[in-house]
């Protein structure tokens, strides 16, 4: 034992390269020693509960005894749910109408891309919403929509119309939360333009000028193709914002007026882990549905992502 | 520094084994309820129980309710405590069957109280002919309403259904809405369901329906529906309850807005935390809809349960039999302005405790809760078909063969 440490400690100069292995190879084994603890946990906490979850999906089990197999039964039952279908028909408005954040926080960016005196305060302000909790933004909406008392119901009252209850009709439901939603969503996008008109060069700008570019034209030609990564982080950001919207529902509806306001995420909580669901391989069978369709985006945009960073180089 | 943190955790780690090693006369209780009152009426009665017993070393964890519904599902298959609160009927169901209750029938032999003073509630601390728990309260429900408005507008207190629809058509004349409600977390509209169906059709139809055994297209639940759309017609339940708690919809009632609430007597301290004073709400029982129905009434009752990996069972039976005197169960509930289910209890002497103990006291049979009789998943989905039902009435049908389908599926 200390026979080896000493013929390794004082000199390498020989032909034989006598340092360890570790040594030899510190330089490709560093990245993967730094990245262990993430990739074990990202492993456990990530990675594993996917495919857990996919396996209890077979089963039907309610948390407590025997799991029962029933293979894709659970796949079964949800062609056969309604309430499966509303929440995907909900999801994939609040995918296409949340979009609207994104050129909603370009027009703001833009908008406060000036030089004005207490510009930074305007811009905190309107940075606000993101700032501010989901669940605070839900149930500031939820009394904003009040036909009693909300500002919603003085604005009907005011004209002399008898005001809606938003978030008890079944039509209107979803756009009223959708609408909360897009607040801090906006915000969102603003600030991702804010950083990106930072690196809008003044040079391009300026040729575009002399050549008479003006206005919608800048804007198309000029200035939005260098804002193409900000654009990109904005549209992956408000997707998977999108996709996992859950709190607002939580907090205004809970997935209510019967049902009407679910969305997949949503509606695996309440089959799962809520006060009347426990029905674990069902909310697993949910769970595993909106996984691919996350997968599918995510893979797009990685995909994407991939293929700039190839051109790049 | 090394060594004094190893010997720090070696400190912790003794202290940790010491905590959660139960010695012999270690009693730990799970309770659910940090409200003010249900707090204090608990405490008094371990206090009591400690009196009793000297070497029973107790200690006791107060959850929030919520998240105690969470939490028993862990700690009965984890680390069980020794005893806790929970809700009888189909509520305990499930926990009976994975068999993380203990079964507790001895003592409901054996005990001079639990064998002959709790009849009337045996039925529903009962699966497979074996007792699961000791209650050690409920309460009732019915109708509360203004009475300084009723009197205002000459209203008696309605006997019969055709004086309820009258006396409602007289509030909305007045341009006072009959009934308040709040449907947003669904429970509530169970109740009005729960006592157009017992009205209408009886308790072993109530029980029948939650046990999976008649469709909800059977013609007598369709005649309680009939009830229910001759209300929603007239309007006589207050607009947009579909996003109000049950706590958000006292403001119309409190307001003088709306007259008539049915509810559970917990909600008394909200009428009065609102602002009523004693004077200006009283109670009636719902009134008759079918006559020569036997009148049953809903009375959910709180119990206490011995989780299968309990360690100390002896004493916690001995916490059970406890807590099963009358003189016990009297001052709780009188705490917590509830019912004793002991029969030799007494009754506190509140005004709705009075009216509410003639009538479940009574009563041809109490029923839990649909909520409670039905399973989980049942429930769920009838609660969010009664309320769909309350907003768009004319969807009947389709409701009820949706309900038929789950009830196919989870009672199978």
């Amino acid at each position: 034992m200390s026979d080896v440490t000493s013929t390794n400690m004082p000199s390498a100069s020989g032909t034989v390269d006598r340092r360890s292995w570790y040594a030899k190879n510190k330089l490709r084994v560093a990245p993967w020693l730094f990245l262990a603890p993430a990739l074990i946990f990202f492993v456990i906490y990530v990675v594993l509960p996917i495919f857990q979850s996919l396996w209890i999906s077979f089963f039907e089990w309610d948390g407590l005894g025997e799991a029962k197999w029933v293979g894709v039964g659970n796949y079964i039952e949800l062609m056969d749910d309604d309430r499966f279908y509303t929440s995907l028909y909900n999801n994939v408005l609040w995918l296409v109408l949340y979009m609207l954040a994104v050129p909603a926080g370009l027009f703001i960016a833009l908008f406060l891309n000036q030089t004005v005196t207490g510009m930074r305060i305007y811009k905190s302000l309107f940075f606000f919403p993101f700032v501010i909790s989901q669940v605070v933004v839900g149930l500031i909406f939820t009394w904003f929509y009040n036909p009693n008392f909300g500002i919603v119901g003085k604005i009907w009252q005011f004209f002399g119309a008898a005001p809606p209850s938003i978030l008890g009709d079944e039509n209107l439901v979803t756009y009223g939360i959708i609408f909360a939603g897009l607040w801090p969503q906006i915000a969102y996008c603003m600030i991702l333009y804010l950083t990106g008109l930072n690196n809008v060069s003044p040079d391009q700008v300026e040729a575009g000028r002399l050549d008479n570019a003006k206005g919608w034209k800048m804007l198309w030609y000029v200035v939005l193709p260098q804002l193409k990564p900000a654009t990109f982080i904005a549209i992956v950001v408000t997707v998977i914002g999108a996709l996992r919207s859950f709190d607002m529902i939580a907090i205004m509806t809970q997935g209510g007026p019967y049902g009407t306001s679910n969305v997949l995420s949503y509606y695996m909580f309440e089959t799962a882990l809520s006060e009347y669901g426990f029905r674990m391989g069902y909310g697993s069978a949910i769970a595993a549905v909106l996984f691919f369709i996350m997968l599918f985006f995510i893979s797009y945009f990685l995909w994407n992502m991939y293929q700039e960073e190839k051109v790049g180089r | 520094m090394i060594k004094s943190l190893i010997r720090a955790t070696a400190v912790l780690g003794t202290a940790t084994l010491l905590a959660t090693t139960a010695f012999a006369g270690d009693l730990v209780i799970n309770f659910d309820d940090p409200n003010p009152g249900p707090k204090k009426g608990f405490e008094t009665a371990v206090e009591k129980f400690k009196a009793a017993n000297p070497d029973i070393n107790v200690t006791v964890n107060i959850t929030d309710r919520e998240a105690h519904k969470t939490a028993i599902r862990n700690f009965l298959s984890a680390d069980a405590p020794d005893i806790t609160s929970w809700y009888p009927g189909n509520r305990m169901a499930p926990f009976v069957n994975a068999n993380l209750f203990e079964d507790v029938s001895d003592l409901w032999s054996s005990d001079a109280n639990l064998s002959s003073k709790f009849e009337a509630i045996k039925p529903t601390m009962t699966i497979d002919g074996k007792q699961w728990g000791v209650p050690y309260t409920y309460y009732q429900w019915g109708i509360y309403y203004r009475k300084d408005i009723f009197d205002k507008m000459g209203i008696s207190e309605p006997k019969t259904w055709a004086e309820l629809i009258a006396a409602s058509k007289k509030l909305k004349e007045g341009g006072v809405t009959p009934f308040t409600i709040g449907t947003k977390f669904l429970w509530t509209a169970a109740g009005v369901f729960d006592y157009l169906n017992l009205r209408t059709n009886g308790y072993d139809v109530h029980n029948q329906l939650t046990a999976g055994k008649i469709k909800y297209t059977d013609p007598r639940i369709r005649a309680t529906f009939a009830k229910w759309k001759e209300l929603v017609d007239m309007g006589a339940f207050v607009e947009n309850h579909a996003t109000m708690s049950w706590q958000d919809a006292i403001a119309p009632f409190a307001k003088g807005e709306a007259a008539m609430y049915v509810m559970g007597n917990f909600s008394v301290d909200g009428y009065k935390n609102a602002g009523l004073k004693e004077d200006q709400i009283d109670y009636f029982p719902f009134p008759e809809i079918t006559p020569g129905v036997p009148r049953a009434e809903e009375a959910p009752a709180d119990a206490f349960f011995i989780p299968a990996k309990a360690k100390n069972k002896e004493d916690a039976r001995k916490f059970l039999a406890f807590i099963a005197q009358p003189e016990i169960q009297s001052e709780w509930n009188s705490t917590i302005g509830q019912l004793p289910p002991n029969s030799d209890a007494k009754v506190g002497d509140d005004k709705f405790i009075q009216q509410g103990f003639e009538t479940v006291s009574t009563a041809a049979g109490l029923a839990q809760f649909f909520d409670r009789d039905a399973p989980a998943e049942m429930a769920k989905a009838g609660m969010e078909g009664f309320q769909e039902f309350m907003i768009k009435p004319d969807r009947l049908d389709a409701i009820l063969k949706r309900l038929d389908k789950v009830q196919e599926r989870v009672y199978k």
